[in-house]
């Protein structure tokens, strides 16, 4: 079915959950206004991202009064959102929520955690275990957090797992300038996202934050990718903003029907293949 | 084009945000600066008016008895320019009264002295405005150490730290800096004559062109030398990198306790903001 997902490109303050909420239930109420179905807001964006020892006092579990606002809120218009999640066993998770109909559709804990260059996230984090799609109202999703885009298999197993839209959750900071007429990390995002979606012939919607944290940028421009390739929406650069894109399901049916890879895309012959590399690299 | 060059448009849309956005979030709407009337003071001038508008930034124009009379015409020509605040303060009478103590301190000490007496006295104007100091420094005389330590290299934000001196001319043109003052030679200005780059014993350019390959591409030493770089000025400029390390670092704890400051007691400095 087609829908319209609103694009949170928002800036988060650092450590500071009940600004952010606000900040997020305003964005939630625009997007219910301008007749969204789906928001989506950046990777941890009830915290910030550069928490450090920050991580384990703006954690929240699934049952903290926070949640379940947002919970609520979902009746209203569906809901993926970031946040730093903690468990019953004190594990500390970088973790996206998808929202709907007043309740939880899914929670994905980021898999790949990058500690080099400015990033230090498993000194803090515990690593996520899963990639699974799961259905929505909107068809089946599958959720990826930042870093996780980057691991080939993550997209791939979502996309085998059924998931016809994914949903990308960001912090990426702007880095590499050069002559280029955009920062290093924003060309390399801009390619990795419609490759992503036409290696897998599934839409990719990308939000990304913007604003500053000790002198690091995150450079915004979210987006809207349809299965082609083709970007139908995308958030200014360097700012904040608030974009609607139409998803529709013609773009999705004609790129299934044109290059129907993953029609083709054999399971067994990757399963064989990946369980005799497993099996030779353990002797 | 040198590997150097950068999109300018975009460097400066990332610099006047994170002057605004940096020094908003501290709860403050105004910069001071000193203005020496060399490039790098006169570029990070032109970013605080941009972002935060001329009437928020003070700029401090403070010469030694031995400063070029020009340096003190090219800073007030830029705050004119900007119509940013100024004021010149004089640290000779201060300067001197201490050297009293010490007639035959050499020029290092001298300059030292300088740089920390301009600091004290942007530090203070910071309290008497209400205004956060912006710091000046380019990452060549940061990785090359050539700056005094809680002197010039003192700051609460600085702009232009990740910017070498080639970009911070690029960036200066893009700017509309005053062309006295692009093309000016590089100086501290601590006594008559004096340039960066005699003093050094290289030009900036030269010093750039390996510093970038060697820190942000980190190429290796043989890849230097076949890129064309001599061994001993690769050598030289890494001694200078490695020794002057301390100067871009926090002062050294003793850890006794379970949690000592930045080793594991580790938070942004934008902690709630």
């Amino acid at each position: 079915m087609d829908f319209t997902v609103a694009l949170a490109q928002i800036k988060p303050k650092l450590g500071c959950v009940a600004d952010n909420l606000a900040m997020i239930e305003a964005a939630v109420d625009r997007g219910a206004g301008e007749g969204a179905d789906l928001v989506l807001f950046p990777e941890l964006a009830l915290t910030g991202y550069f928490l450090k020892d920050l991580v384990p006092d703006v954690a929240l579990s699934l049952g903290s009064p926070e949640i379940g606002r947002l919970v609520d809120l979902s009746r209203r218009i569906s809901i993926a959102v970031g946040f730093v999640e903690v468990s019953s066993d004190y594990r500390f998770f970088n973790s996206a929520l998808y929202l709907e109909d007043g309740a939880v559709r899914h929670i994905h804990r980021k898999v790949y955690l990058p500690t080099y260059g400015l990033f230090d996230e498993q000194r803090y984090l515990a690593r996520g275990d899963r990639f699974r799609a799961f259905d929505t109202r909107f068809g089946r999703m599958g959720m990826l957090i930042c870093e996780d885009m980057w691991h080939l298999s993550a997209p791939y197993i979502l996309a085998m797992d059924g998931a016809m839209t994914l949903l990308c959750l960001s912090s990426s900071p702007g880095r590499g300038i050069t002559a280029d007429e955009s920062l290093g990390s924003t060309s390399a995002w801009q390619k990795l996202t419609a490759t992503t979606a036409m290696f897998l012939n599934c839409r990719v919607i990308y939000c990304n934050r913007t604003g500053y944290e000790d002198g690091v940028n995150f450079w915004g421009g979210s987006e809207a990718v349809d299965p082609s390739g083709e970007v139908t929406a995308r958030g200014r650069i360097l700012e904040e903003d608030f974009l609607l894109a139409r998803v529709g399901e013609g773009p999705l049916r004609r790129e299934r029907i044109f290059s129907p890879m993953m029609r083709d895309e054999s399971l067994a012959v990757t399963m064989k293949e990946l369980q005799r590399i497993e099996r030779e690299r353990d002797c | 084009m040198s590997d150097l060059t950068v999109n300018a448009g975009l460097l400066r849309r990332i610099l006047v945000g994170f002057v605004r956005e940096e020094v908003r979030k501290v709860g403050l709407p105004r910069v001071v600066l000193g203005l020496s009337g060399g490039i790098d003071s006169a570029l990070v001038a032109f970013l605080a008016a941009e972002a935060l508008g001329p009437g928020n930034v003070h700029a401090c124009i403070m010469p030694y008895r031995t400063s070029n009379p020009e340096s003190e015409a090219h800073a007030r020509l830029v705050a004119e320019q900007l119509g940013i605040h100024h004021r010149v303060i004089e640290i000779t009478s201060m300067v001197d009264a201490y050297f009293e103590l010490f007639p035959d301190a050499d020029n290092m000490r001298r300059g030292n002295k300088m740089a920390r007496e301009r600091m004290t006295i942007l530090y203070d104007l910071s309290a008497a405005h209400g205004a956060l100091v912006l710091g000046t420094s380019n990452k060549t005389e940061l990785l090359l150490g050539y700056g005094t330590l809680y002197g010039d290299m003192a700051s609460a934000l600085n702009p232009i730290g990740d910017i070498y001196k080639t970009q911070v001319w690029q960036l200066s043109e893009e700017m509309g800096v005053p062309r006295v003052v692009i093309e000016k030679k590089p100086s501290a200005d601590l006594w008559a004559g004096q340039t960066d780059e005699q003093e050094l014993g290289f030009t900036y350019r030269e010093v750039d062109e390996l510093l970038f390959r060697m820190v942000d591409l980190r190429m290796c030493r043989d890849e230097l030398a076949a890129a064309g770089f001599a061994p001993d000025f690769i050598d030289l400029i890494a001694g200078k990198v490695r020794n002057s390390h301390f100067k871009r670092r926090l002062p050294v704890i003793a850890k006794v306790s379970n949690r000592t400051i930045d080793r594991d007691f580790r938070y942004s400095r934008d902690w709630g903001k």
